[in-house]
């Protein structure tokens, strides 16, 4: 089946069934993107399907063809959230991290500290906490720190 | 995953007429859209059927428009595409609210309307809202098309009138007079599956639907009429508890759902005044 894969036309064969996480890590080899709960909740699978943030375990391999699926190994490891990220701390066991700037890069440029926590909020990290992570979200854009105030959640 | 690929297939239909013709001649056949809640399954190795088919590409059950005053809402459109249409908007708030209120961004881009409909779950978050507003569920087969009323469509726990072979094309909501209101209680603003959820409508007659506290979604229909009649909110409140059902679950309690119900109603009454 093909489709785009970071930014390459490929042709993978796999069953249309296989959940996409599986085929990007065990067909593809593409083992940055990382399984957390398998059920949608965690984001630790984040990818973009034509620049959206999807949970790759929820996406049937059958619904990307002819897609452009974009993982974290499309970022080459040069993408200025990739750096914030290790600049700001943002990252510390690491699992849920490329879920985190995937779920970053899909976000829009002028996002808010507001937008930011709700375009990550399909995102779970049980370590760092979250402030390290919008700091290096506000830094990759070429901000101090993070713009907007923060307001409690009802 | 804890289902075994061998045993399963996808079929892809060429158009959506092909795939009325597949409903209608390979049942038992699953639909499959955005996969929020049938890949949830899958992973956890209780599959909703061995045959599914594909219905995500089929466009033309995308989009949300204005038909002679009836706002049409696509079976497959996303709840983002909800979030981000002008139309949506404009013609239902609280649809746009329930819509910002589910999952999170991941579940926004891919759950759609007619899943959450399908999947007749009392939890679903959008459904108040198309109780409240009186919506129409559009069902189509290999044989027509019918519209059943959405105050009609479920018939119990996760069950629907819609029969083998027949999917939902379409949600339509007629206009709506009145302020629109809705709120979702849960754990945890994202994620989290609701305890309780409310969409209502404050006009004369005021249009109050409920989900969570009940085997499906719920209008209350006496403790609306009591409200019409002029009616204080404490009388309401308690009629409220003679129309609702809720239960213990790994979510939440009765007792609270109740209480909460209630806190609810009052909340709606009061800002909506």
């Amino acid at each position: 089946m093909r489709f785009v894969l970071n930014g390459r036309q490929v042709d993978v064969r796999a069953h249309a069934m296989k959940r996409l996480l599986d085929v990007l890590r065990e067909d593809c080899g593409l083992t940055g993107t990382k399984e957390g709960c398998g059920e949608g909740e965690c984001g630790a699978c984040t990818v973009l399907v034509d620049g959206r943030a999807v949970n790759a375990c929820l996406v049937p391999f059958g619904q990307v063809r002819g897609r452009r699926v974009l993982t974290i190994e499309g970022l080459k490891g040069t993408h200025p959230l990739q750096a914030a990220f290790v600049g700001e701390g943002g990252t510390q066991c690491g699992i849920c991290t490329p879920g985190m700037i995937m779920a970053a890069a899909a976000l829009a440029k002028d996002a808010t500290l507001e937008d930011v926590r709700l375009g990550l909020a399909g995102n779970i990290c049980r370590c760092t906490g979250y402030t390290g992570i919008y700091r290096a979200i506000a830094k990759s854009r070429g901000r101090k720190g993070p713009r907007g105030t923060l307001r409690p959640q009802p | 995953m804890r289902t075994a690929m061998s045993a399963l297939e996808l079929i892809e239909p060429r158009s959506l007429g092909h795939a009325l013709e597949i409903l209608r001649d390979r049942q038992p056949v699953v639909p499959l859209a955005g996969c929020t809640d049938i890949y949830v399954a899958l992973n956890a190795g209780a599959p909703a059927g061995t045959r599914f088919l594909n219905l995500w590409p089929l466009d033309v059950l995308r989009g949300i428009r204005l038909r002679n005053g009836v706002l049409s809402i696509g079976a497959l459109t996303s709840y983002s595409e909800i979030i981000r249409s002008p139309l949506a908007r404009r013609r239902v708030p609280a649809l746009v609210a329930a819509s910002r209120e589910i999952g999170a961004v991941q579940i926004q881009n891919r759950g759609t309307i007619g899943g959450n409909v399908a999947n007749a779950s009392p939890a679903g978050d959008t459904l108040p809202v198309l109780a409240a507003t009186d919506a129409v569920v559009v069902l189509r087969s290999a044989g027509g098309t019918r519209r059943v009323p959405f105050n009609g469509f479920y018939t119990g726990y996760r069950k629907t009138v819609m029969l083998p072979g027949e999917i939902i094309t379409a949600i339509e909501i007629p206009p709506v007079a009145g302020r629109q209101w809705f709120r979702k209680v849960g754990t945890r603003a994202a994620q989290a599956i609701s305890k309780v959820v409310v969409a209502a409508v404050r006009a004369p007659h005021p249009r109050i639907a409920f989900g969570s506290v009940a085997p499906t979604v719920v209008r209350v229909p006496r403790t609306e009429q009591l409200l019409a009649n002029g009616g204080s909110i404490d009388e309401a409140a308690a009629m409220l508890l003679t129309e609702i059902h809720p239960i213990d679950d790994m979510r939440s309690t009765a007792e609270y759902r109740a209480r909460v119900a209630c806190n609810l109603l009052r909340a709606f009454w009061t800002e909506t005044a």
